[in-house]
């Protein structure tokens, strides 16, 4: 009786705590309001068939608790039954499946009018690199870094002349535009993660990998290195600062004469 | 699926050599130390696991305090919370929860419940443990080691588990773990070998494969899956101790470290991860299944009644397995790999959620119209169900690519995984132990401490890790030494995580009241006669318990039916051993 009691409270109890529990996902603020919808499908079903199955346990345990006399049912297998369960535990899979990989492939194709940035880790401080009037980002390679090109920015390449480099700060991007970062390590892994923008992805050396996203809201919001580099893993921070068009757009040329300065072949 | 027609079973012929003094220990040491008996070998797996088991509770101890109380306790350094965290996961992973499944429970209960007089190859058997131990050691080693163990996670993602900033890296730490994980992939590989081919050469007469008891088929499929998982992992191991102390670059692309541009060109950092994760992943299933087999049994004896669907429950564990090798990248969607692999490995971990629910539902099913005696192993098999379901389920928010995403990294990840392969797992060994410890011993565990280990235990995990997948599902990332200040975590969050530590901590200790009782009840237990759970099942009927070297005295049983026949109508009993003759058939085998 109190199994089956404490079962039934288990069940309810966890059902209450999602729904009064003050810990939620934090407001979006990128256009991936569609892995939101996908999580409260999949929390939708799955905690049915929680519920379903440990109320029906706590029901059987409580039912057919031994008693004097009791005798149980000898019956090895019901195919009918076994069918049954399969077929719908398929089409509940699928039910969460579809919706998923429907939202990836939106997640991995990166719209035409995207702009490209680079976001670039090492131990323990991200940099960022925008491009300038030519809208190009200029080839780079790891063994190029030095002191003076903390980056490792090919010089030869001149759509890398004008290119904005911020270092250890913050990254601006103005709203409802949609960019594709490329990320880039020196170093170890590192994983770009901002949780209002739903993003996440890792920084793997000697590749380059990327991901893409509109961000919606302006606003300052947290970047968190995601995947462990260290020890100094925790304190691995940066900011996304989303501005207006205007706004960004003036901070963007500040900048940009301040590069073409450092970069020119003139300086070298 | 072939029957053996009841009629022409005859008694085993005559063993071809006789039972020499030669075969059995004489001495102390080749009786308890270097033995080769499968039942003393699997004690003393059991045993060291159990002791790897009660260092990694310690450690979670200690980050627990760090993540509760940050900054309170000093000496828990950064480097020292990165070190607890990799030894408790590799630890509980490999040394604990491997170790206790294949080399306690199946050396145990393999050939005991198929009949056998002991594995196969006893000598390579007890090589097996013994290679283990020394690879334990060398683990152990590295905590005295200069610069302590490694601080790399468990997963040891290279560059960073070899470079400086990584505790142990540049030291001894990630040597000593690369080469224990080898030592132990070697020993594990002669007990291993040992398991599966007693299974398919060592059954009793009349045992055919359809009538073995699914905690065989558990045990059975995880070591056939371990035998093929495992190597790829040592591929890994041997690549990055080369990567390490020879200055090769398998996994090492152009790095500057620090400023310090390294002499490495050209290697592949995610090569690691598809190897690591080859492994990984059945990994979990080779934790999993054998958990799988011998819940069935416990349910199946103290439900009085046979397990619903056995051979679908046969099937679907040798689905799971061969599934479980190809869902290996779902580790790995935000890792940088292509992005195409996504749609794949997502569908194929989906997938697998379909044999794991039918083993879901024949459990639960087979409590339905039962004669259920709530015993303690019982009260664990439930509370497996329940915690295993969970984390399941939550499973398949992570198994869905873009799901993924957000919850990838967090403490999210963290719940999940304690739940389904941490928790739930634990609790089947906690439950066989309540269950089999009169056999290993001929007393009973005390049933007031078994209790209340068991409703602390289940309660407090669960209340450790339901609420911290809110955490994770709010962004806090996994593997951070401090939260500190993150302006999308509310005060109340620390709270929470203040209040999972001093659960941590009590359900920690109440593991040192099942220490105790598991010594007290050596000496003071309730005697329990051969079969005290009136159970179906060969190692039940052994002549004498604890069974001597050589299990059955002089002749071995001979099997007539399956292992459930529980409560068939018209028997006398609620229980028909498999070695029992007589025309009550094992109805739902017969048409096999």
């Amino acid at each position: 009786m109190a199994v089956a009691l404490i079962l039934v409270v288990i069940a309810l109890g966890s059902v209450v705590f999602h729904l009064l529990s003050p810990w939620w996902w934090t407001p979006i603020a990128s256009n991936w309001s569609y892995i939101d919808t996908t999580i409260v499908i999949t929390f939708w079903i799955t905690g049915a068939v929680f519920v379903a199955i440990i109320l029906f346990m706590a029901y059987c345990i409580y039912r057919f608790r031994h008693q004097p006399g009791r005798q149980a049912h000898y019956e090895p297998e019901s195919k009918r039954l076994e069918l049954w369960l399969t077929v719908v535990t398929g089409v509940g899979v699928a039910a969460m499946l579809a919706p998923g990989l429907f939202v990836w492939r939106q997640f991995i194709t990166v719209p035409q009018d995207a702009t490209d940035i680079e976001i670039l880790g090492q131990q323990w401080q991200w940099s960022f690199r925008l491009p300038g009037p030519d809208g190009k980002l200029g080839i780079t390679d790891t063994r190029l870094v030095s002191p003076d090109n903390p980056l490792g920015i090919s010089k030869e390449d001149p759509n890398g002349q004008d290119d904005v480099i911020v270092e250890g700060g913050e990254l601006r991007l103005p709203v409802d535009k949609p960019v594709k970062a490329l990320l880039r390590s020196v170093d170890v892994i590192h994983n770009f993660y901002v949780p209002e923008m739903r993003a996440k992805m890792d920084l793997v050396p000697g590749q380059v990998s990327y991901i893409w996203f509109t961000p919606t809201r302006t606003g300052t919001f947290e970047i968190l290195c995601a995947e462990l580099c260290g020890v100094g893993h925790p304190q691995m921070r940066g900011s996304v600062v989303v501005q207006e068009q205007s706004e960004y757009q003036a901070w963007l040329e500040g900048q940009a004469s301040r590069s073409f300065a450092r970069l020119a072949p003139a300086a070298q | 699926m072939t029957d053996v027609p009841l009629g022409h079973v005859g008694p085993a012929p005559a063993a071809d050599v006789e039972d020499v003094e030669l075969y059995h220990p004489h001495s102390w040491i080749t009786k308890y130390v270097f033995s080769q008996d499968a039942k003393v070998i699997a004690i003393q797996y059991s045993l060291t696991a159990l002791s790897v088991g009660l260092i990694a509770l310690v450690l979670s101890w200690l980050m627990r305090l760090q993540l509760g109380f940050p900054g309170v306790f000093t000496f828990i350094d950064a480097n020292a919370y990165y070190q607890f965290i990799t030894m408790h996961g590799m630890m509980m992973v490999v040394y604990v929860l491997t170790a206790l499944f294949l080399g306690g429970f199946g050396n145990y209960l393999i050939p005991l419940m198929v009949g056998a007089r002991d594995m196969v190859f006893p000598y390579v058997n007890m090589l097996s443990f013994w290679i283990y131990f020394l690879a334990v050691l060398i683990l152990v080693a590295s905590f005295f080691a200069p610069g302590g163990p490694t601080g790399a996670g468990w997963t040891l993602y290279p560059p960073q588990a070899i470079l400086s900033g990584t505790p142990g890296g540049q030291d001894w730490g990630i040597i000593l773990m690369l080469v224990s994980l080898m030592v132990f992939i070697i020993g594990f590989t002669m007990g291993g070998l040992n398991y599966v081919v007693t299974v398919l050469q060592g059954r009793a007469r009349g045992m055919t494969l359809m009538r073995m008891p699914l905690t065989v088929w558990g045990i059975f499929t995880a070591s056939f899956m371990a035998l093929l998982a495992f190597p790829a992992l040592f591929v890994g191991a041997v690549m990055m101790l080369f990567d390490r102390a020879l200055g090769t670059s398998f996994f090492m692309p152009a790095i500057v470290e620090m400023g310090q541009t390294l002499d490495r060109n050209g290697g592949s950092p995610l090569l690691f991860q598809h190897l690591f994760w080859f492994f990984g992943h059945p990994e979990v299933y080779i934790v999993a299944l054998p958990a799988f087999g011998i819940v069935s049994d416990l349910i199946s004896t103290h439900a009085r009644r046979n397990i619903f669907g056995y051979r679908m429950m046969v099937w679907a564990l040798l689905a799971i397995g061969a599934l479980s090798f190809v869902v290996w990248a779902h580790h790995m969607y935000v890792s940088g790999m292509n992005p195409y692999f996504g749609f794949f490995f997502a569908t194929t971990t989906l997938i697998i959620a379909i044999p794991t629910a039918i083993k879901v539902y024949n459990w639960v099913l087979t409590l339905w119209r039962g004669d259920i005696h709530l015993n303690v192993p019982m009260l664990f098999a439930l509370a497996f169900i329940v915690t295993f379901l969970n984390g399941g389920l939550t499973g398949l928010f992570l198994g869905n690519v873009v799901v993924d995403v957000p919850l990838s990294d967090t403490m999210f990840v963290v719940a999940h995984f304690h739940m389904v392969m941490g928790v739930a797992p634990i609790l089947v060994i906690f439950g066989a132990i309540y269950h089999w410890y009169p056999k290993v011993t001929g007393r009973m565990l005390d049933d007031t401490l078994g209790k209340i280990h068991f409703w602390v235990t289940f309660l407090g995990a669960y209340l450790i890790f339901f609420p911290m997948h809110y955490l994770g599902l709010m962004g806090v990332p996994r593997r951070y030494y401090e939260i500190g200040e993150m302006s999308f975590v509310p005060l109340s969050a620390h709270t929470l995580n203040a209040f999972i530590t001093i659960v941590a901590l009590i359900v920690g200790a109440v593991q040192l009241l099942f220490v105790f009782n598991l010594f007290w009840s050596l000496r003071h237990g309730r005697a329990s006669g051969g079969n005290p759970w009136r159970a179906t099942t060969l190692e039940w009927q052994t002549p004498e318990t604890p069974p001597p070297h050589g299990n059955w005295g002089k002749e071995v049983p001979t099997v007539y039916r399956w292992a459930y026949d529980y409560s068939v109508p018209g028997a006398a009993e609620d229980y028909i051993p498999q070695n029992q003759p007589g025309t009550q058939s094992s109805a739902g085998m017969s048409h096999g």
